[in-house]
């Protein structure tokens, strides 16, 4: 019996260790979450509050104001005031604090969203080291979390939907041969990326569609704007994450590989794309990283509409970033195109 | 004479170690049946892939009727892999819609579904068929557009005996159509009874080619008498002879005077056997012949 075990365990380790592809991807995938995951939190610990601070100077210490000697806060300046204003009502910053009395803010003072938890508490830090400062209210309405949260986790989902419900379809397609038989009728690679594409813009955008309504109707999240908006900024979004997967997929018949490579692309939207957090404040390669990603744009055209209320005309930006990285993929996915892997 | 269908000159597959398809030639007659044999490996599928336009070629020319092979000859295959997985959950009736739509002619869909007995199963889920079901349908799938030419790869590779029969007989249905056929095969039987013209590819090479019939008189000029071990004794026959586990095979040019030496010498002849040389055993002396 143990004979028989050793001789299974040891062809399960060829097999495994003699498709490079899969044993490439093995050791790749650990390290990449490994550095992504220390760049993202990088330093002594991950800070427990986001602070930003308007100050001309720069300046991030103890001399320019005792609050900011304090650990675990996280500190940033920032030179855009009003912007500053808005993130911290919408979750994304915890407190702002004026110390630039002498422009046209000339009130010293902090920000803070009433309805945070995280708000409350350097609220009560900052009012025990300077009583002198005064606290505003962010002019727009408060903003929930849920209200900043729900919209990411629908939009994770539509990425998920995305990358795996196209990419191991056609792996399994290319591995079974059904690739290889549709290659011999004169269907074109440009006609099948597209019908696929298409397919599964229907389902993944009727599904998030339906998990909007249904959670909307029962948590009761922000919808300030149109939902003839909010569908095409979802269908642009999701047809750039679907055209994506087709690169990724272009030639790959493992499905080990394929599943590799799509977690390559989901887990950095994950992280980075503003999901659960918002990168604010962070390492600036990782937020010149997240602007690579569709995922990116599509929550914050998506976010936009819902607590913002703004329109299509507001995010023509986004819109357009989003439509050329879907011609880009496609084209580049329609190049790279094997019907077989052999 | 008329212009072959399909013409092949010089053509050469090479791959980085390998060189599967070695400068063969060969012409196929417009409503012809010709079978490409051969052993595994030996560059049949290539072959065939490479006139179907789905490998390119290193050198060599394909010509259709006459002119280059474009990309529109696709218009006019159809396709038959030995084995094809299709799109899961569709129907049988579903897959053919699917694959009609793929071209710019479509042939009568109720004729095909009667012509390739589909009928009893247009609404079963194509993954759920039997084994001679399935590849009926995938032979419709190639029919479905009313194809001039139509390749078969090992069209009924393992299929029980009856269901390869009625295959046979939609091929013969086809060719009766005055399509032309091209079938790669490992049954010699099928290529004997389906093929007009047949061409034995070995290590890339034709090492043998023509009708079935001239093949076998071609290398053949005798029959084969087989008789029980048990039978024969320490009889010693005169022909060339070759003992097997159980009996006994003597080539013999005459078999009067054969079966003559067999009574002669007290042979017991109640179970022999005697038959005509087939494919097969042409197959195997070409296979175990020194080659060049």
């Amino acid at each position: 019996m143990l004979k028989r075990l050793f001789t299974l365990i040891h062809s399960r380790n060829l097999e495994f260790f003699r498709d490079r592809s899969s044993l490439g991807w093995n050791l790749i995938m650990p390290f990449f979450l490994v550095f992504a995951l220390a760049l993202a939190f990088y330093g002594d610990g991950k800070p427990l509050f986001k602070v930003a601070v308007y100050h001309p100077s720069g300046q991030m210490d103890e001399q320019l104001h005792p609050f900011l000697g304090l650990k675990h806060i996280e500190f940033y300046a920032t030179d855009d005031f009003q912007g500053t204003i808005g993130k911290v009502a919408r979750h994304q910053v915890d407190l702002l604090l004026n110390l630039n009395p002498d422009q046209q803010h000339k009130e010293r003072g902090y920000w803070i969203n009433l309805d945070s938890p995280n708000g409350y508490m350097l609220e009560q830090l900052l009012q025990g080291i300077d009583h002198s400062l005064k606290r505003h209210d962010t002019e727009n309405h408060p903003i929930r979390y849920i209200d900043w949260v729900v919209p990411g986790v629908i939009g994770m989902n539509i990425m998920f939907g995305a990358l795996f419900g196209v990419g191991f379809v056609i792996v399994r397609y290319r591995k079974s041969g059904y690739l290889k038989r549709l290659n011999a009728t004169p269907l074109k690679p440009v006609e099948f990326i597209l019908a696929q594409l298409l397919s599964r813009l229907i389902i993944v955008v009727f599904l998030a569609a339906v998990i909007f309504v249904v959670s909307h109707w029962i948590l009761g999240f922000a919808m300030n704007g149109s939902y003839f908006d909010l569908l095409v900024v979802t269908i642009l979004g999701s047809l750039s994450m679907i055209a994506m997967s087709l690169i990724v997929t272009a030639r790959v018949g493992s499905e080990e590989l394929a599943g590799g490579l799509l977690n390559l692309l989901s887990w950095p939207m994950m992280l980075l794309s503003g999901v659960w957090f918002s990168l604010e404040g962070s390492h600036p390669i990782l937020q010149w990283l997240a602007q690579l990603l569709p995922l990116t744009h599509m929550l914050d055209a998506v976010r936009a509409i819902t607590i913002d209320g703004e329109g299509l005309s507001d995010l023509l930006q986004p819109m357009a970033i989003l439509s050329v990285m879907t011609l880009l993929f496609i084209a580049l996915g329609s190049y790279f195109f094997k019907w077989s892997d052999r | 004479m008329s212009t072959p269908v399909i013409e092949v000159r010089n053509l050469v597959k090479n791959y980085p170690k390998l060189r599967a398809v070695d400068g063969i030639s060969f012409a196929i007659k417009p409503g012809s049946c010709f079978g490409l044999l051969g052993p595994n490996g030996a560059g049949k599928s290539t072959t065939i892939e490479m006139i179907e336009g789905i490998k390119s070629q290193t050198s060599g020319e394909i010509l259709f009727a006459g002119t280059p092979m474009d990309k529109d000859f696709k218009q006019l295959a159809g396709i038959q892999f030995q084995s094809t997985a299709l799109q899961d959950f569709l129907t049988v009736e579903e897959n053919l819609k699917l694959f009609a739509s793929f071209y710019r002619t479509q042939t009568n869909l109720q004729t095909l579904i009667k012509d390739c007995d589909l009928g009893g199963f247009l609404d079963r889920d194509a993954s759920k068929l039997s084994g001679g079901q399935r590849q009926r349908l995938l032979l419709a799938l190639a029919l479905v557009h009313d194809p001039q030419v139509i390749f078969l790869d090992e069209p009924t590779t393992g299929l029980d005996p009856h269901a390869r029969r009625q295959f046979w007989d939609l091929i013969n249905k086809i060719k009766a159509a005055k399509k032309t056929v091209i079938l790669t095969t490992h049954y010699m039987e099928e290529a004997y009874r389906l093929c007009d013209e047949i061409a034995i590819m070995s290590e890339g090479k034709i090492i043998a080619q023509g009708s079935p019939d001239e093949l076998l008189a071609k290398h053949f000029g005798d029959s084969i008498i087989e008789l029980p071990l048990s039978d024969i004794g320490d009889y010693k026959p005169f022909e060339t002879y070759y003992f097997h586990e159980d009996r006994v095979e003597i080539l013999s040019k005459n078999l009067t005077e054969s079966l003559k030496r067999l009574l002669h010498a007290g042979i017991n002849l109640d179970r022999l056997k005697i038959r005509s040389r087939t494919l097969e055993d042409l197959f195997l002396e070409l296979m175990q012949s020194p080659r060049d």
